[in-house]
């Protein structure tokens, strides 16, 4: 069996090949496997393979099923799979497996999708950088001395590598689209309440989403198809119709109103990424597009607030993992108390324990009223702004992150400078609209550039064009890194 | 609450399954699962706010309440902190003074934890089979003014839960639980003192014990010149005593917020009216027809209303024989309510039917059986869990009510005492009595007395004429 290169074409092409006889889905779970093989050790960008039961399901997999039937793809070890390891890069779960599937892992068996492996993370998604996880750090393949971007820096390697076509990330304040930036891939956060979250480890349960991590937008459309729509389970999935969103990527953007947010075009904003997001924003111009400019004053308190809102509820989140039910258990505790404290102290790593005090520290009596109500109110002024801005165009843009990937060590000395790197991508996430993250460029040193599309909440058909139509207008999207195999 | 499954999952709400089989990812709280409301367990929530005559919070929120234990799998509980489903209700009981109003604070609803085996082989257990079932928590107003009325609160609680049909309320099963508290004020003063909590009291009669003991125990503190502090007590049903568990500021930092997971549910108009219409007729409107309707005394309503169980059965035996009400319910809070109470079942449990116990009262009302035997008949329609009716007339227990069945026995009887008859001739009605004597002894009773006397009244007055 001749192996096959997975960057050959993208799931459409895929899905037409295997439709057609021309490859069997082994073939293509086999190229995965050995691509993985081939580049993991440089990259590692997962955490568990699960080798054996993927060639089983290529085996199995009737192809005609869904466009996404017998494509190997990977999932982001937050995402519970039934008896298969989600460890959330924690201590805390490192033998966890769970005793049932998540809601979209479900709906991707039920498209004949195959899981090929679990992919590494910022422990319990948080951190910007994936060097929080307990398993070891994820490299970026595109410059190996610098990070992937987090939480879902696994992910995106991944799809970055080659390793699989498409991958699921999770996404409470940018931990898809940050990764996506910094890997040259499209990531997606979907509006809040689009996919459900049963069998997502919750994180900030107000904030985290499941998304789609691709090569290209058209292909987000087509893994959207097969994850979004409410679920029984899941309380906050909204009751709202999915079109087929492939069918809305015409091209065209004749008319489109594009607002530009000006908050996030000046000030911290890296040279490079500025300037390939003002060559977008001319893009779209060329295509006829409308821009106008637009002011959101009240993002300058988003990082405030979402320090808030998501330790508050990762604190409680979190408190489930006592080593009375399943993972961690300290060895050595003599009493209740005593178990308690030393397997949370033995299974959580820095920046969860940072968070988890945070956020006890904000809902305790007398702080409640200053910090979580307040956040909550400043949360609510936010959706008005965004709202308001709304009324005058259709997409909001900007980059997706501030500067390009970083190296090691760069900023985990300093976790303020490692949280402003979600400036850009909070918002979305508080205010529960979609965001997508293409890529628009690369810096003078080779490194991609995230530009960052905004959309109404439920309103993924308008991001899926206009990134569809600028992709194909830029031409960044799709080129993958050589990484010495 | 009595609903099929659990608040936030679909587990069962059965009791007394082995352990940890009730449970699954949701109610275990492993990671990644999320709360899906029961709506059943708030539309009896609703309907116990309602039946407490609450103001209802149109727009239901669930908070989250944390700590750590490990009967509680998530590390906090879903209840509702600040926006109660009730507030502002009543419910009234009848004490020596008359019918006394008790403020309801407020009635919320809330997931149950699992429980706790200490001690097995050195390890403590956990059951989750409980974790997640739907309770309501209702707090009353301090408007209790004693052990006793305390209980007549929780009875008529009880009742009330009861027959809407809210719960079975069974406090040995854990279905109705309760934390008294108590305080003391001086004499003539208004303001409370620092109030006592106590926990772990079992049954109705232990929340009287253990109110008593604080009672006194908090007096005697005070005469002492002690300062009394807010605290829990643990009551030790055993000893008879309470002890202190925890001061108020030893008490827990609950970080209450409200619960991401779940959406704020809308309580409409039309689901408030389906619940008023699912609400059966209550104890208080029960004894007030009962009074009206049947002519019975308060305190026989108030018996019969008790029970849901009693109260049905009675209304089914009425329905069986209305020409009169008041003699069904004495038969009902009579021998009946004894023969339940030794048996240890409530009136739908019972061998006889309402429609067969109001058999009585009608053999009684017809003529044909004597009170005497009524008692006799009911024992053996008990034992045999037949109809009396059919019994009496089986074993020929119905009175003779027919003049013509007499008269030969009285000829015979006449003819066999001469010296009586004389002696009735001559005006010794005591004589008599013996004749009547001899009837009764000849029919084992069966005769009708009055009918006795006329048999041998004719019987004396052919012989004469003959
Ligand atoms: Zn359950």
């Amino acid at each position: 069996m001749t192996s096959i290169d997975l960057g050959e074409r993208d799931l459409f092409g895929w899905h037409e090949a295997l439709a057609k006889g021309d490859v069997h889905p082994a073939e293509l779970v086999q190229a995965s496997l050995d691509r993985i093989a081939a580049v993991d050790e440089q990259v590692h960008a997962f955490l568990t393979v699960t080798r054996k039961e993927a060639l089983q399901e290529a085996e199995q997999v009737d192809v005609t099923l869904s466009p996404l039937a017998g494509i190997p793809a990977a999932i982001k070890d937050n995402i519970c799979t039934q008896n298969v390891p989600t460890t959330c890069a924690s201590r805390m779960l490192h033998n966890f497996r769970p005793p049932y599937d998540a809601t979209v892992i479900q709906r991707l068996r039920t498209a004949g999708a195959i899981a090929v492996g679990k992919t590494n993370m910022d422990e319990f998604a948080m951190g910007s950088s994936t060097e929080h996880s307990a398993f070891g750090v994820t490299r970026n393949p595109w410059d190996l001395g610098r990070v992937p971007g987090g939480s879902s820096g696994g992910s995106a390697a991944a799809v970055a590598a080659g390793e699989v076509p498409y991958a699921l990330g999770s996404d409470t304040g940018g931990s898809i689209r940050q990764p996506a930036a910094y890997c040259g891939v499209v990531g997606l956060k979907p509006t809040y309440g689009r996919v459900s979250r049963y069998g997502l480890v919750a994180f900030a349960s107000s904030l985290d989403q499941i998304g789609p991590i691709t090569r290209t937008v058209a292909e987000s459309a087509l893994v959207m198809n097969a994850i979004s729509g409410v679920d029984l389970h899941d309380s906050t999935s909204a009751p709202v119709e999915v079109p087929d969103f492939t069918a809305t990527l015409t091209g065209e953007v004749r008319g489109l109103r594009i607002g530009i947010i000006s908050e996030y075009m000046g000030e911290g904003i890296d040279p490079s990424v500025r300037q390939a997001v003002q060559q977008a924003i001319q893009t779209f111009e060329r295509l006829g597009a409308e821009i106008v400019e637009v002011h959101l004053p009240t993002t300058k308190h988003a990082l405030a607030v979402y320090y808030l809102i998501a330790p508050a509820e990762a604190s409680s989140n979190l408190a489930r993992y006592d080593g009375v039910r399943y993972g961690y258990r300290t060895p050595q505790a003599k009493s209740v108390v005593e178990m308690y404290k030393q397997t949370r102290d033995e299974g959580f790593g820095t920046e969860v324990k940072r968070r988890i005090l945070l956020g006890t520290y904000v809902l305790s009596a007398g702080y409640y009223d200053a910090y979580y109500k307040r956040a909550l109110q400043v949360r609510a002024l936010m959706k008005q702004d965004f709202d308001r801005a709304f009324e005058h165009c259709d997409v909001l843009l900007s980059p997706t992150t501030p500067t390009p990937a970083f190296a090691f060590g760069e900023k985990t000395a300093d976790p303020v400078t490692m949280y402003l790197n979600d400036l850009c991508t909070i918002p979305a996430n508080l205010v529960g609209i979609p965001a997508l993250s293409v890529p628009c460029g690369f810096t003078p040193e080779g490194l991609p550039i995230g530009l960052q599309l905004m959309a109404k909440a439920f309103d993924e058909a308008t991001l899926f064009r206009a990134g569809d139509a600028y992709e194909r207008a830029a031409g960044f999207t799709g080129r993958l890194p050589e990484l010495a195999a | 609450m009595m609903t099929e499954t659990k608040l936030f999952c679909s587990c069962s709400t059965a009791f007394g399954a082995p352990p940890n089989t009730h449970v699954c990812p949701v109610c275990l709280g492993l990671p990644g699962v999320l709360p899906v409301l029961n709506r059943r367990a708030v539309e009896l929530a609703l309907m116990a706010a309602l039946a407490l005559h609450c103001e209802i919070t149109p727009q239901e929120r669930f908070d989250r309440k944390n700590y750590f234990y490990p009967d509680l799998p998530k590390a906090y509980q879903i209840t509702q902190w600040d926006l109660p489903i009730g507030k502002n209700g009543y419910l009234e009981i009848t004490t020596d003074e008359g019918i006394k109003r008790i403020g309801i604070t407020r009635i919320h609803i809330e997931e149950d934890a699992g429980k706790l085996n200490h001690g097995v082989g050195g390890y403590s257990l956990v059951d989750y089979n409980r974790v997640g079932v739907p309770l309501i928590e209702i707090v009353s107003e301090p408007d209790l003014r004693s052990p006793r009325e305390a209980q007549l609160y929780l009875e008529k609680l009880r009742s009330i839960m009861v027959y809407a049909g809210i719960s079975d309320a069974r406090m040995e099963e854990g279905s109705l639980r309760c934390d008294a508290n108590i305080s003391l004020r001086p004499l003539g003063s208004s303001v409370l003192g620092k109030r006592a909590e106590i926990k772990n009291v079992n049954s109705f009669r232990g929340v009287v014990r253990a109110l008593e003991y604080e009672q006194q125990r908090q007096a005697e503190a005070l005469q002492n010149g002690e300062v009394l502090h807010q605290e829990t007590r643990r009551w030790d049903e055993d000893r008879g005593m309470t002890f202190s568990m925890r001061s108020k500021e030893e008490a827990n930092d609950y970080r209450y917020f409200p619960e991401p997971d779940l959406v704020q549910l809308v309580i409409e108009d039309a689901m408030i009216a389906a619940a008023h219409a699912a609400l059966p007729e209550l104890p208080d409107a029960k004894q007030k027809r009962y009074i009206e309707t049947f002519g019975l005394s308060a305190y026989d309503a108030s018996v019969l209303t008790a029970s849901k169980q009693t109260a049905a059965y009675f209304e089914a035996a009425v329905a069986a024989f209305p020409k009169d009400p008041k003699a069904v319910a004495n038969w009902v809070m009579g021998d009946f309510s004894r023969k339940l109470n030794e048996a240890g079942l409530t009136a739908d449990q019972a061998p006889l039917t309402p429609e067969q116990l109001a058999e009585i009262p009608a053999l009684i009302d017809e003529g044909t059986l004597s009170s005497k035997m009524a008692k006799e008949l009911f024992e053996k329609a008990w034992a045999k869990g037949a109809s009396p009716r059919r019994i009496a007339q089986e074993e020929g227990m119905t009175q003779i009510t027919d003049l013509s069945q007499l008269i030969d026995l009285a000829r015979r009887v006449v003819a066999g005492n001469p010296k009586a008859v004389a002696d009735v001739r001559a005006g010794k009605q005591k004589a008599m009595g013996a004749l009547v004597g001899q009837m009764m002894k000849e029919t084992k009773g069966r005769a009708n007395p009055t009918l006795v006397h006329e048999a041998l009244q004719q019987a004396i007055e052919e012989q004469t004429e003959g």
